[in-house]
């Protein structure tokens, strides 16, 4: 396994399980479980003793590892300065073997195979993956300067729909040259990498990057951080020549030209930082300034925040193959908690997967006069109203 | 089916009881270097009730339970030497009380050292506790019970002097109240009753499992500093700090001495820190310390070493990382140390027993002393890193541990948190009264001798 060498280094001393400045534990699946094997140290410690085969690979060992959310807070927070940043990568490596040896849990071959068969975890047919921007404007990309990439959630789920929909009228109300791939658009492939499917990852890397290079593609703007994350640090190993930007980079670039100038907003706004926009490409600002553009909205940070983001419990595969579960206790409903104790309306949300997780947690958590869930497009949009 | 596994889990719920190979394992091990003993169940009650009905059950059943905090002792006391249940108590991590003008703050024992400190960052800026430097998931419960020590010792001592008293789970099962508790509904000292918390502190969880407990919180001057004195003969500690200790302006003192960086080699570091609420009380404490050394900086013997502010940062933070990080020295993860609790005037023989076994032991030295009280003792520490992949090194690591805890009894020193070997070498030499007492205070507490057994046993 990649990182063999590294995994008996840890020390087991715990600080990854909490933020920066240890008022919480932050690894979501500690936080939820509790016992030392769903912390990262756990992981660490129970890979090494199965690579050394003092124990058995079992479901339970299975499941420990793929509830990781590949969140990073122990990236963040484990103090081996050596070796930390190398931390959910050997998770992923792990999960690698078990694809190899065919170990991984139902969902996870399910979330492979349906990728495998439809090119998308739905299972729904190509020719209805650019249904969502009927009426919006958006056409096939042809030149432009920009390719608006929307990514499965954005294109088949109900809440991600909205979401892109939004996105793509705000871009066209800037005026920016950009186009969509609709039914020629393919998965990222950056839940493929991170289940351990490297195989697969690789063709989809491939064929993405082959079919923006074909297209003359220059820059991307992605809806979700996920894709945002895997094209820009990944792609370029398979040939990508072009620029990834997540939307609000563009949104806030878009605001300060004046291409775009936000309405009168009267709400108190909380922003959820994901993990594949904060702690894994460092994309604090631009959201920020986003909302902070919106005149009368006003902008209140959750206990944790930026670095010290709790994630929605939906990263690493997990918005799809459901192991690290929800309920009471699951991630998303202890983040919708933190973001009602702020006393916002609003959480501002900048993923299609948070928004999901968010929404749904909010239902049983019976919160829905409380909170509810914005994107910060569709914030944007709402100010333009009139 | 199992029974007792199905006891447990209508206790605590199934999601916080484990009898699967993958908790087992990781409970059966802590990051020091000794062997893993397998624990039957791994058990994680929320509140004293379940913590109580889980000594029941074992009463019952005749099965040990081991009660465990961070887990982070490094010296096995929670690793389930004749197995059983192992209690993590991490879940009782609930702060319940803070009394601003009493100072005092009541805990679940559970509770870990970094949510204490956020907690009182954030809420009582003016008020502190004496952190270990031990990793923040580190408990308050685990602390006491071995009598830690840390930022805040030099000034008042032992960690378990700090308590004002508790809440405890006999190990027959009765809630009992330790302190002013028992009969007031204040938690503000143990005096004026009998000092019953002496039945449980010291005790590695032999006697009985606590669930809350009174911790003393001080002053927090949030301006900080600290003064590095250096110096190139180890008989001068002693004065040196007696000296320091005499002004009564210094917090934390410790000593270390390690081979790396190079020009540490054969000097002894004595790290000062000095809080104040202005810079004209830094100032003053600064200029009082220095006077106090300067027989040693005219004579050339000492001298204060600068240091620029940004680096400052990695002899002031609380708890210190840079501890952790010891466990990377071999890149094997794993590190242990005997600390010694021993007069000061020991420094001179421990530092040369250090790099005698050292040497001996083929690692290097990596030495260390924490002033506790002014200067009534101290905790010599004698560090060994380890690569836990490398089963020789792991062996050469608990040789050069056995040879230091020999070396430290002989020098009048004990072995403080003593791992099982040690503990055996501590009780041959203890007073055979002292031993008889011990021996029937665990008997009449624990008449099922299910309390962490093996443990401040004779084998
Ligand atoms: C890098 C590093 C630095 C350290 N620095 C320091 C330091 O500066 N000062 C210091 O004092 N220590 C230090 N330590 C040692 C140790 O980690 C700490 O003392 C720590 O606070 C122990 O607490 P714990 O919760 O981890 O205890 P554990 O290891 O979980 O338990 C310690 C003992 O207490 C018992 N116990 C735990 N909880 C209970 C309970 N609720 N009721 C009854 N018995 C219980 C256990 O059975 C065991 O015998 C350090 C360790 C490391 C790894
Ligand atoms: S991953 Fe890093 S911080 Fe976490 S337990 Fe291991 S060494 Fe400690
Ligand atoms: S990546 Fe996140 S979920 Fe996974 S072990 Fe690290 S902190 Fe926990």
């Amino acid at each position: 396994m990649q990182y063999a060498d590294i995994v008996h280094r840890c020390f087991r001393c715990g600080y990854c399980n909490f933020t920066s400045d240890f008022q919480d534990f932050n690894c979501p699946t500690y936080n939820k479980y509790r016992m030392l094997s769903y912390s990262p140290g756990g992981r660490m410690w129970l890979i090494n003793a199965w690579l050394n085969k003092e124990l058995q690979w079992s479901e339970h060992f299975a499941d420990i590892m793929y509830s990781c959310a590949t969140c990073n807070n122990c990236v963040e927070e484990c103090v081996q300065n050596k070796f930390n940043s190398y931390l959910s990568e050997i998770f992923i490596a792990a999960r690698g073997e078990m694809v190899e040896q065919g170990l991984v849990p139902p969902t996870v071959r399910d979330y492979l195979k349906n990728i495998q068969l439809s090119g998308n975890p739905y299972r729904a047919p190509a020719e209805d993956r650019g249904k969502w921007s009927e009426g919006s404007g958006l056409t096939r990309f042809q030149n432009d300067e920009y390719l608006y990439y929307v990514g499965c959630v954005g294109s088949y789920d109900e809440r991600g729909q909205k979401m892109a929909l939004a996105l793509g009228k705000l871009l066209i109300k800037a005026g920016l040259s950009v186009g969509i791939l609709g039914s020629d658009e393919k998965c990222d492939g950056n839940e493929v990498r991170v289940l351990g499917e490297s195989m697969l990852f690789e063709e989809l890397a491939r064929q993405n990057t082959d079919q923006f290079a074909q297209l003359g593609v220059k820059k991307v703007i992605s809806l979700s951080p996920h894709a945002f994350n895997v094209m820009k640090k990944y792609y370029p190993d398979y040939g990508a020549g072009f620029d990834t930007l997540h939307y609000t980079q563009v949104l806030w670039e878009l605001i300060k030209l004046k291409k775009l100038n936000p309405g009168q907003l009267e709400i108190r706004v909380t922003y959820h930082d994901p993990c594949y926009l904060g702690r894994h490409n460092g994309e604090y600002r631009a959201p920020r300034k986003v909302l902070q553009s919106i005149p009368g909205l006003s902008l209140v940070e959750m206990r944790r925040n930026r670095k010290d983001s709790f994630c929605c419990g939906g990263g690493g595969g997990n918005f799809f193959t459901d192991i690290l579960g929800s309920g009471p206790d699951s991630p998303a409903a202890v983040r919708v908690k933190e973001a009602v104790a702020t006393g916002a309306e609003v959480l501002a949300v900048a993923c299609p997967n948070c928004a999901k997780m968010f929404e749904d947690a909010i239902k049983v958590e019976g919160l829905e006069d409380r909170l509810q869930v914005r994107d910060i497009a569709e914030l944007v949009l709402e100010s333009l109203k009139d | 089916m199992d029974r007792v596994y199905n006891a447990l889990k209508e206790i605590v719920g199934e999601r916080f009881v484990s009898n699967q190979q993958e908790e087992l394992y990781l409970y059966s091990r802590d990051p020091g270097t000794m062997d893993p003993v397998w624990p039957d169940y791994v058990v994680m009650p929320a509140s004293t009730e379940e913590v109580q009905k889980i000594v029941m059950l074992a009463n019952q059943e005749k099965i040990p339970l081991v009660p465990q905090g961070g887990g982070l002792v490094l010296s096995g006391l929670t690793i389930p030497l004749k197995g059983g249940i192992l209690v993590d108590m991490k879940r009782m991590n609930r702060i319940i009380e803070v009394n601003k003008n009493s100072r005092y703050v009541i805990v679940e024992a559970g509770c870990s050292h970094g949510l204490l400190q956020s907690y009182l960052n954030q809420n009582y800026p003016d008020l502190r506790h004496s952190l270990p430097d031990s990793p923040p998931i580190s408990t308050v419960g685990g602390n006491v019970c071995i009598h830690g020590s840390g930022h805040l010792s030099q000034v008042y001592g032992f960690h378990s002097d700090m308590v004002n008293g508790m809440e405890v789970v006999l190990p027959t099962g009765e809630i009992c109240k330790i302190g002013s508790c028992s009969t007031s509904p204040y938690w503000f000292a143990r005096a004026p009753l009998p000092d019953l918390a002496g039945l449980f502190l010291g005790w590695f969880g032999t006697t009985g499992i606590m669930t809350k407990i009174s911790l003393k919180l001080y002053p927090h001057k949030r301006m900080k500093d600290v003064m590095l004195f250096l110096t190139e003969n180890p008989e001068y500690i002693s004065d040196i700090i007696y000296k320091v200790t005499d002004t009564e302006v210094a917090e934390d003192i410790t000593i270390s001495c390690a081979p790396k960086p190079d020009w540490m080699d054969g000097f002894q570091l004595t790290s000062i820190a000095i809080v104040g609420r202005n810079k004209a009380e830094l100032d003053f404490k600064f200029r009082t310390i220095r006077s106090a050394l300067a027989s040693y900086i005219d004579s050339r013997e000492g001298g204060f070493m600068y240091m620029p502010p940004a680096m400052k940062h990695n002899f002031t933070e609380v708890p210190l990382r840079s501890t952790a990080r010891f466990a990377d020295v071999k890149k094997g993860g794993g590190f242990e140390y005997v600390g010694a609790i021993m007069p000061v005037d020991k420094f001179p023989d421990a530092y040369r027993a250090g790099h005698e076994i050292a040497q001996r032991c083929e690692t290097t030295y990596s030495l260390s002393a924490r002033i506790i009280g002014r200067a009534h003792c101290m905790m010599f520490s004698c560090a060994y890193a380890f690569n836990r992949a490398d089963k020789a090194d792991v062996d050469r690591a608990k040789q050069a541990l056995h040879e230091t805890n020999k070396a430290v009894l002989e020098l009048g020193g004990i072995p403080w948190k003593a791992e099982f070997p040690a503990q055996q070498l501590i009780l041959e030499r203890m007073d055979p009264n002292t031993l008889r007492l011990m021996e029937q205070v665990r008997k009449l507490m624990d008449p099922n001798g299910i309390m962490n057994p093996g443990n401040w046993e004779v084998k």
